[in-house]
């Protein structure tokens, strides 16, 4: 009853083609949104800002552009934090020696150097298919780590790489307290989810899908499997690249190349295997438990008697639920929380009947 | 040129040492299609295990027959619970539900055993060995001494025994093995169970080398490359892959890493992986897929 379509009906092309068809998803959106950026930033404290939001939107985008290349065009990449970290010295450099250049300009150009490294190291994909193709995201995974360390440059010449965050701050408004970092998270992420649920709407975004579903295939019908490919490659590494950048600006402030490693990678991998494959929604969901999940572990080895979970073990236990986690989804529900949300839906929009 | 040649041999002998870790790999996509990321996790497990027996006055002996007991229930247990769920699944998504296997066994191993360095004896002394003129580790030797002997073992295993013949049958076409008479959960079970001895090997030759620790799970980020040169499901192409991966990785960090930085081996076998595959995108000696639509 509650999301019942009963009486909306498309009169026009254009209502047809609308993001979100169902009144319900429109009007819950965008209180949600109303909410984030109005409420949030009024009734949330530093630490929620800086420790649990600001990550959670990082993590989403990053989520997001490898599922744009994992989810729905079927590449495994195992080599997102190397196009993170590109993004996020990329960024860095333009705004150090362009003088004035505007905060999300920099974050744009960012991501599009990202984007062109990702495209580079997609290029393999139009010969080798599968398995062997992680060869090639992993040799992005350790080569550019290891070029930012190497060539001072990258970090002007800082000793030990690091990289601190250049002043925040748009039109004027200064956002560098945690609730404007916050905000100015927020608007990037939104504004590229939308764009991303657009894009995967569009021939592009269903190129990918025929392509994943089986390239040969795909070839036959008259796809054109390179472009089709490399465009997936940089447009993740696009997403990869600006989440990098807010990664290291926004939520950390002061970032160095070695805290985009493997680890981060499957982090992001991790993000949408439980939030689930070739979904939107899924990044968020997955984001918010790899967020969520180890403080609320950590909560509850807190409330048993002190001592007997010592901090170490508790890393290894940790490491363990996440595991098992990874393979209960697989087995279970490999569509992720995105699925689950979808079936809780599907039983609102019936409730309080059975059929 | 001496100092060439000792660089190659130390290259190859090194070289011998990811093999190991790569004949892990082969021998478990080759009856299961299946991209085992744990043998990394599996290394460090075993070689854990071993050592902290060890250190608790467990002989020698007694400790590696425990430590293989604990390697056949780990196979055991991934059998029953993830690849028989998860059997005709995508492989990627088999792939995927190994990293969560390596989650968990990296875990498990810490949080039984603690997080320190142990050093392991293995009573081979690592002195150089001087071979007319050549010096050459007389560690490295012993290794690739075992590593050809686990390959002869594994070949006679592989050709001339009955559990060989249906292990390369369900290799060859799972369906039609099964069709004869052959219990795919059995196979899968002895597969990794065999797996878990390399595993175990492997884990004691890199654990005498670097010591037992968390850094043997990463070999398993050695030995990719090496599959991708020697083709996924070859033996042979396992220890070819490895000679050229250890032999040029040396021989690039001595001569081309004054040229662009040192520490270039951590990316270096990646790279020429990759050029490997432009030509051949298969590997070397890896099977030709035919697609059909």
């Amino acid at each position: 009853m509650l999301y019942s379509e009963a009486g909306q009906f498309s009169t026009r092309y254009a209502a047809d083609r609308r993001l979100f068809r169902l009144r319900q998803d429109r009007l819950g959106l965008g209180l949600l949104l109303v909410f984030a950026f109005a409420v949030v930033p009024q009734i949330g404290n530093d630490y929620w800002f800086g420790a649990i939001l600001t990550p959670f939107l990082v993590l989403s985008l990053a989520g997001l552009g490898l599922n744009l290349l994992t989810g729905y065009a079927g590449q495994l990449s195992l080599g997102s934090a190397a196009f993170m970290a590109a993004g996020a010295f990329a960024t860095y450099n333009f705004q150090l020696r362009i003088e004035g250049l505007p905060l999300l300009a920099s974050f744009a150009l960012g991501g599009a150097v990202a984007a062109l490294l990702s495209l580079v190291f997609g290029l393999p994909s139009l010969r080798i298919k599968g398995f062997y193709l992680i060869v090639s995201t992993l040799a992005a995974q350790f080569l550019v780590p290891w070029a930012l360390v190497k060539y001072g440059w990258f970090s002007n010449y800082n000793a030990s790489g690091v990289i601190s965050a250049p002043r925040l701050d748009i039109f004027g408004l200064d956002l560098s307290s945690p609730a404007g970092r916050y905000v100015l998270t927020l608007g990037v992420v939104v504004a590229l989810a939308f764009l991303a649920r657009n894009i995967v709407r569009s021939e592009l975004g269903r190129n990918w899908m025929a392509v994943r579903d089986m390239d040969t295939a795909a070839a036959v019908i008259g796809i054109p499997l390179a472009r089709t490919k490399l465009l997936a490659f940089a447009i993740s590494g696009f997403y990869l690249g600006v989440a990098g950048a807010l990664w290291a600006f926004t939520y950390l402030g002061t970032v160095e190349p070695h805290g985009f490693d493997l680890n981060r990678s499957f982090q992001v991998l991790f993000i949408i295997i439980i939030g689930g494959m070739g979904s939107i929604l899924g990044n968020f969901l997955g984001a918010a438990f790899i967020v969520l999940f180890p403080l609320l572990l950590s909560n509850l080895a807190g409330l048993l008697p002190g001592g007997l979970i010592d901090p170490g073990q508790l890393e290894n236990i940790q490491k363990m639920i996440f595991g098992a986690l990874i393979i209960v989804f697989l087995i279970r529900e490999p569509e992720g929380l995105a699925r689950l949300w979808q079936q809780f839906r599907a039983r609102l929009r019936r409730w309080p009947l059975r059929y | 040129m001496d100092f060439f040649f000792e660089v190659l041999i130390g290259g190859l002998l090194a070289g011998v040492m990811y093999s190991l870790v790569a004949i892990g790999f082969v021998l478990i996509y080759k009856a299961s299609g299946v991209f085992n990321f744990a043998q990394g996790a599996m290394v460090l497990f075993a070689a854990l295990t071993f050592v902290s027996l060890g250190e608790r006055g467990v002989p020698f002996w007694i400790a590696f027959l425990v430590t293989l007991g604990a390697m056949l229930l780990l196979a055991l247990a991934v059998e029953r619970l993830v690849l028989r769920p998860l059997v005709n699944r995508s492989p990627i998504t088999l792939f995927m539900a190994t990293l969560g296997l390596a989650y968990i066994t990296e875990g498990a191993a810490q949080a039984l055993w603690g997080a320190q360095v142990h050093g392991l004896d293995l009573g081979i002394e690592d002195i150089p060995l001087d071979l007319g003129g050549l010096l050459v580790s007389q560690f490295d030797l012993f290794a690739a001494g075992m590593a050809a002997t686990l390959v002869l073992v594994l070949s006679v295993l592989f050709n001339k025994t009955r559990i060989g013949l249906s292990l390369r049958a369900v290799a060859d076409d799972t369906l039609a093995a099964q069709a004869v008479g052959i219990r795919l959960s059995r196979i899968w079970v002895v597969v990794w169970a065999v797996a878990g001895l390399v595993a175990l090997i492997t884990g004691l030759l890199w654990g005498a080398r670097l010591g037992v620790q968390f850094s043997l799970s990463l070999v398993v980020l050695k030995a990719l490359p090496v599959l991708i040169i020697g083709g996924f499901s070859s033996v042979g192409g396992a220890i070819v892959g490895g000679l050229i991966v250890g032999a040029s990785e040396k021989l690039a960090e001595i001569y081309a890493g004054p040229l662009i930085g040192s520490g270039i081996e951590n990316w270096f076998p990646y790279v020429l992986a990759m050029l490997f595959l432009l030509v051949r995108p298969t590997g070397l000696f890896g099977e030709r897929s035919i697609d059909r639509v």
